[in-house]
């Protein structure tokens, strides 16, 4: 078996007294999709924050591609990277964000080439060309010129993952990137995810779609109250929690999703 | 609820006689006559005399006044008070304490420093330098007392140089003003600044943007929307402001100048209505130059008179929706 693209040890993190992840292990292999559920507050987004170092951790250790990650070991001893060489670090890992975070001052196009040109020191051209096709790949060809308010919550979400894909990346994070969204538009969302999945993208997605996960994932982890409470293919986690919390949560999950008032 | 009766009972167009509002007709006579006494005082009475006016504008040394005392001291001052005032912001904003401290320490002094005060000041500098200003090592005359090693210079200017720079010539003034200006401007773009929402920081990082870059690409330019508009009103200031250059004192100064002129020929009324034509029309000028900045930063944020808003501080979420 080859070293997985991540693999997290025992990590930990507080903020203040609070300790919200208590010792997360994950592996991710290469080309696997991995979708975390649990309740709010159960340190999901804070655990995928962590891989890319938007969160510093207290203990424990994540490893992406082989290099530990915000960290260096010289001389047996750990050292803190510098800013530079952290940000040289998260540009092999793209991140979608819950608000999208579009720049508002950029159209769709100058969104998705400023990373690569700016960061990389790609040509505008040739930026420029490969921007388009990821734009037209999910589905926003005739958008280029759009400024993100002029563009809804599912179009803005997929220039979202457009610029994240500009960097081509090892690997892909999505923190909730359905949740801001109008119900009629998630769908569209995830279409485009469920495209990346099967063309191989490795990917880990905080989300509450449990129908996306027990479709998409290969691995789904369970997590409450800063720990994983259960892990597994979807069919055994979603089909069949041996755990009461997984239980309580799916059965809560349905009801909300029928009772969910429209709109 | 279906009217009863009559099936044709179904309102129509709507005929009604609007709210008649009487006090604005009194008010509009009122202010009628108001006017109309301005104006009879503007054209009748002696003090106003409006050729003299035109001619004081007219003056060699009045023009000169405005274009370098006036618009140019306003130009470079602003200048050194923007690229100041956000090197400030940034700083305030930094991790480091020391340099977050010294930018509140600037800031503490030139606010609470009157500017006529300041400027006073500013021209009075070459006092403190007997043996004129250089630039090298510092402390190396010390150090040429205890080891007899040279002294270190590589630049200087004479104490009758540095008085004529800063104590007469708009130098002093620019430096004056420019630098209460930034203790000013550090806290628009701080407030600019902090308007950004923090997942802008976050997005930017996330594709590997170094601090430096993501502040210049990706910051700042949001943070102009909220930054044009009190700057604006800043310049304006600013341009009414170098009439303090008496302080200096400078001579090559509108109101100065106009002054004088008024002292000699006892048209104190005409010149200084001058001045104020003069100052008017400058700030006019700025505030159609504002509209068009503003329109241009607040692209991407719908229209631009919907920009404006922002003025206040509020801080518009990433990609809200429309």
């Amino acid at each position: 078996m080859s070293e997985p693209l991540v693999r997290a040890v025992n990590v930990t993190k507080s903020f203040g007294h609070v300790e919200v992840l208590k010792g997360i292990d994950l592996e991710v292999a290469a080309g696997e999709v991995v979708c975390l559920l649990g309740p709010s507050g159960s340190g999901k987004t804070t655990f995928l924050r962590c891989i890319n170092h938007l969160e510093r951790i207290d203990g424990g250790r994540i490893w992406v591609d082989g290099d530990l990650v915000g960290l260096a070991e010289r001389g047996g001893r750990l050292h803190r990277l510098k800013d530079a060489q952290i940000a040289a670090q998260r540009r092999d890992i793209g991140m979608v964000f819950q608000r999208f975070n579009l720049f508002p001052h950029m159209t769709a196009l100058e969104n998705v080439v400023e990373a690569p040109v700016r960061v990389r020191g790609e040509r505008r051209a040739a930026a420029e060309q490969r921007a388009t096709a990821l734009l037209e790949r999910v589905g926003l060809g005739d958008r280029l010129r759009n400024y993100p308010s002029q563009l809804s919550g599912g179009q803005q979400q997929r220039v979202a993952i457009a610029r994240a894909l500009a960097m081509q990346p090892k690997l892909m994070l999505f923190d909730e990137p359905t949740s801001a969204l109008d119900p009629e538009l998630v769908g569209e969302v995830l279409a485009v995810m469920r495209e990346l999945a099967a063309d191989g993208t490795t990917m880990v997605v905080v989300t509450h779609e449990v129908a996306f996960a027990r479709e998409v994932a290969d691995q789904v982890v369970f997590m409450d109250a800063g720990v994983v409470v259960e892990r597994g293919r979807p069919e055994e986690v979603l089909g069949n929690p041996r755990h009461e919390r997984t239980r309580t949560f799916l059965a809560r999950m349905r009801t909300g999703a029928e009772q969910a008032p429209p709109g | 609820m279906s009217t009863p009766g009559e099936p044709a009972a179904r309102p129509g167009r709507i005929d009604a006689v609007e709210v008649r509002h009487p006090w604005r007709w009194v008010s509009v006579a009122v202010i009628a006559v108001l006017v109309l006494m301005l104006a009879h005082l503007l054209a009748t009475n002696p003090a106003f005399d409006w050729g003299f006016t035109l001619e004081a504008m007219n003056q060699s040394v009045v023009i000169r006044g405005f274009l370098i005392g006036t618009l140019l001291t306003t130009v470079l001052a602003m200048v050194l008070g923007i690229l100041g005032g956000v090197l400030l912001a940034v700083l305030r904003l930094s991790e480091n304490p020391v340099l977050s401290g010294v930018s509140w320490v600037f800031t503490w002094f030139f606010r609470g420093v009157p500017r006529y005060v300041l400027l006073g000041f500013t021209g009075s500098l070459g006092a403190l330098f007997g043996t004129g200003l250089s630039i090298g090592v510092p402390f190396d005359f010390l150090f040429s007392q205890w080891f007899g090693t040279p002294e270190l210079r590589a630049f200087t200017i004479g104490q009758q140089s540095l008085y004529d720079l800063l104590g007469s010539t708009i130098v002093g003034g620019i430096v004056g003003l420019g630098l209460s200006e930034a203790a000013y401007m550090a806290e628009i773009a701080r407030a600019g600044i902090l308007s950004v929402d923090r997942g802008q920081h976050e997005a930017a990082e996330a594709l590997g943007m170094s601090k430096g870059l993501a502040m210049r690409r990706v910051v700042l330019p949001q943070a102009m929307r909220v930054i044009v508009p009190p700057t604006g009103n800043e310049v304006i200031a600013m341009l009414k402001d170098t009439s303090l250059l008496v302080a200096i004192p400078v001579t090559v100064e509108l109101f100065y100048q106009l002054g004088q002129i008024g002292q000699q020929t006892y048209q104190v009324v005409a010149t200084n209505m001058a001045a104020i034509l003069y100052y008017l029309i400058a700030t006019s000028v700025l505030m159609v130059g504002q509209f068009f900045l503003e329109r241009r930063f607040g692209r991407g944020f719908g229209t631009a008179s919907a920009a404006r808003p922002a003025a206040a501080g509020v801080s518009l979420g990433a990609g809200g929706a429309k």
